[in-house]
């Protein structure tokens, strides 16, 4: 038997040094919702907190700021993150999708510029690829970034740039080659958004709070040096980073399996009025939770082992979020008359946000790629199946 | 903490797959299903020179000496294959059960003999009201209570109890204990069926997976061959979808399964409700493995030609036995709400609870 499920000592002191750090540096009290001004203040706050005890991404390198963690320990300090009830990560977009993208495509200068500052909490970054008439389909984009000397011209209508009105720097996806098609003649762009010619307005919500945003490009210029890879490699660059997201960093275990122990908990506090039933989705919850842990210990431990990770993340998203959505309708179901309560309320979500929390789980099926075209790829790419 | 087989582990289900696509392919699974032969001494044999039967018996009764860690992937691969003989009741269930038993010089016999295949051996916990296999084994390992008995197959009266799944051969066991047929009662006998039944259910699991990944392959198969509309019925989002969803609930039953496995090896905490996860993570799986199958199938699997009703069948099968699913769903459900598991992010790997 190989299959070992128990932590070494080394393992086990580092989730204490986690959790002494957590414990004393935590918020005692929730932060404002990181998609109002005032919250992304506070969430901006704490990753500068989070930096100063070196905690901004423990998987990178020392020399960007992080700890050099292998993922069991990566997998250690969320589950002491999200177990301190620590706030969410306003700069996820920066520190999970493009750090991981530009460790594996930048430049060493490119490394130095921006990870650093990224682990730091300095530079706060959004994602600028869907545009008006590029979503799933997303190679049907039509921004561009124009030559112009040393300097690309960025033009072009980008949408659905989460976070983007507190955003700092933005990646995205342009035609270096205007009369390129589809996947070909694409390149990956970093670019200011407080800058000449870029227009950020935001987009407020179903919950009414602002959190992604439109991104209008006029005439932005940016050095040649702020493109990542070689002109036209965008599009592989991409996907790349769409394997990130979708696939193990994006959405730790941790997190939902936080959500699902509040969720038994806010059973308990109802189950004398529940339906019964309700009791059998909160195991049901509880299990997918497990499930989605250990699967991802099993896919970490494998890419540790030499493995990598491919079109199997098109599964995880699909996991994940369905089982966040169901966790947070179970939830709603639980709290009864209560549920359409706002977190202002006086009697609202039983001192959770869980109407917050459902609302965002409704989302989930539809970004980093709608779960219709997960399905899709997971046909197509690993069963075979015709296109 | 490294959540991966080994090279060797991979190796062995590797040739075990091998193997079993050989002797029991679905033209053999066919064959066998409607009587036209009998070649279930020869898979036997063939399963026995790998040393299948003896997997978890110690070395020193003639087994390899191995765990549920490396047998659970033979049995994802039994029932991959559909396998007709109950070779996971024999192998992951009695074998271990007598190996508790290497005092009795009785079941020491018996031991010896089962770790080669030589002897089958047949499991009879209460827990399932009818016997797999019992018509072809040699002994039968019997609960009644608390107490473990050890019988003869002569000692014990079948009667046929047909199943629509024509490969899996059940049978009532009509049969008195008394104290020459006994190996245990109490506490003993308890906590060894209580490990009998997890094993029991942790290789029904393991076969369950076995057989969604087998029902999706025959499904993308079907649907990259027939053309409906002028193309490939394959190509549709539809069926695509039907079958990415069986692909999605399979690959999150996995890692319950070997972790459940790992558990059950190490006699670790939580046993009972990773199990009873694994269980209902691999039921829920084949089952709608089974459904979607057969309607990227259309009619055709709905017909005997087609073979995927044998591999359904399978899946419906395992659904009921080593507790249903209303049973594990109440089992963990209990165990969630009662506090008798640690929830949270830290706990996955923790050693207590039940």
């Amino acid at each position: 038997m190989a299959i070992d499920l128990t932590y070494t000592s080394a393992q086990q002191a580092f989730r204490q040094q986690v959790r002494t750090w957590m414990a004393a540096n935590v918020p005692r009290e929730p932060l404002e919702s990181l998609e109002t001004p005032a919250g992304a203040a506070q969430h901006r706050e704490w990753e500068r907190t989070l930096a100063s005890g070196n905690w901004g991404m423990v998987t990178w390198p020392k020399e960007y700021g992080g700890r050099g963690c292998d993922l069991i320990e990566w997998l250690i300090f969320e589950e002491e993150y999200y177990r301190a009830q620590a706030p969410g990560r306003l700069n996820q977009n920066g520190i999970f999708l493009l750090g991981p993208t530009l460790m594996e495509f930048g430049t060493p200068e490119q490394k130095a510029r921006f990870l650093p500052r990224m682990a730091a909490g300095q530079d706060i970054w959004a994602q600028a690829w869907s545009e008006p008439q590029a979503g799933s389909d997303l190679a049907a984009l039509k921004a561009t970034a124009i030559r112009d000397g040393d300097h690309y011209v960025l033009s072009g209508h980008k949408i659905w740039a989460s976070r983007a009105v507190y955003a700092d720097w933005a990646f995205g996806m342009f035609r270096t080659d205007p009369v390129s098609e589809r996947h070909r003649g694409i390149s990956f762009v970093l670019f200011p958004l407080d800058q000449p010619g870029v227009r950020v307005r935001g987009i407020p919500q179903i919950h009414g709070d602002t959190g992604f945003a439109e991104i209008f490009l006029e005439d932005a210029r940016v050095p040649v040096a702020n493109r990542l890879g070689e002109e036209g490699q965008g599009w592989h660059i991409a996907m790349a980073t769409a394997g990130f997201e979708r696939g193990l960093m994006l959405r730790s275990p941790a997190r939902f399996q936080a959500t699902a122990a509040k969720l038994v908990e806010l059973y308990h506090r109802h189950s004398a009025e529940a339906d019964p039933a309700l009791g059998a989705q909160v195991a049901q919850a509880w299990m997918n939770t497990e499930a989605y842990a250990l699967n991802t210990y099993m896919t970490a431990s494998r890419i540790m082992a030499g493995g990598s990770i491919g079109v199997e993340t098109s599964l995880n998203k699909i996991f994940w979020s369905e089982m966040d959505l169901a966790m947070h309708r179970a939830a709603m179901s639980l709290l009864g008359a209560r549920a359409e309560l706002k977190h202002v309320s006086r009697n609202g979500g039983d001192g959770d946000n869980w109407l917050e929390g459902f609302m965002f789980s409704l989302a989930g099926p539809i970004y980093a790629g709608t779960n219709e075209i997960q399905r899709n790829m997971i046909a197509e790419r690993l069963l075979g199946m015709p296109r | 903490m490294d959540f991966t087989f080994t090279e060797q582990q991979r190796m062995m289900a590797g040739a075990c797959r091998e193997l079993l696509d050989d002797i029991c392919s679905p033209g053999a699974t066919r064959l066998a299903a409607e009587g036209r032969s009998d070649a279930g001494a020869e898979r036997w044999a063939r399963l026995s020179e790998i040393g299948v039967p003896g997997m978890l018996a110690p070395e020193a009764a003639g087994g390899l000496g191995l765990t549920d860690v490396d047998l659970v992937l033979i049995a994802e691969q039994t029932g991959r294959a559909a396998l007709p003989e109950p070779l996971m009741e024999h192998a992951g269930v009695a074998v271990p059960l007598l190996a508790e038993f290497a005092g009795s010089p009785r079941a020491a016999g018996w031991l010896e003999r089962a770790a080669t295949g030589e002897a089958r051996i047949a499991v009879g916990p209460e827990c399932n009201p009818f016997v797999l296999g019992a018509d072809r084994a040699d002994a039968l390992l019997m609960q009644h209570g608390d107490e473990v008995h050890l019988l003869e197959r002569d000692a014990v009266t079948l009667v046929p109890e047909p199943s629509i799944d024509t490969l899996r051969s059940l049978v009532c066991v009509e049969w008195s204990p008394s104290a020459a047929t006994r190996l245990t009662d109490g506490d003993r006998g308890r906590s060894a069926w209580s490990r009998a039944f997890e094993r029991g259910a942790l290789y029904a699991a393991a076969q369950c997976a076995g057989l969604a990944e087998r029902m999706v392959a025959l499904s993308v198969a079907y649907a990259s061959d027939r053309t409906q509309f002028g193309k490939l019925i394959g190509s549709y989002q539809a069926l695509k979808h039907h079958l990415a969803n069986v692909q999605v609930t399979l690959e999150f039953a996995r890692p319950v399964i070997y972790a459940a496995a790992a558990r059950v090896a190490t006699a670790g905490g939580r046993t009972a409700a990773m199990v009873s996860h694994a269980k209902l993570a691999a039921g829920d799986a084949a089952d709608l493995a089974a459904r979607n199958a057969m309607q990227v199938h259309g009619a055709m699997g709905y017909s005997w030609e087609v073979d995927l009703h044998f591999y359904m069948k399978r899946a419906w099968a395992l659904a009921g036995t080593w507790g249903d699913r209303s049973f594990h769903a109440r089992r963990v459900q209990s165990l969630v709400l009662s506090g008798a598991v640690a929830l949270g992010p830290d706990m996955t790997f923790s050693r207590a609870g039940i």
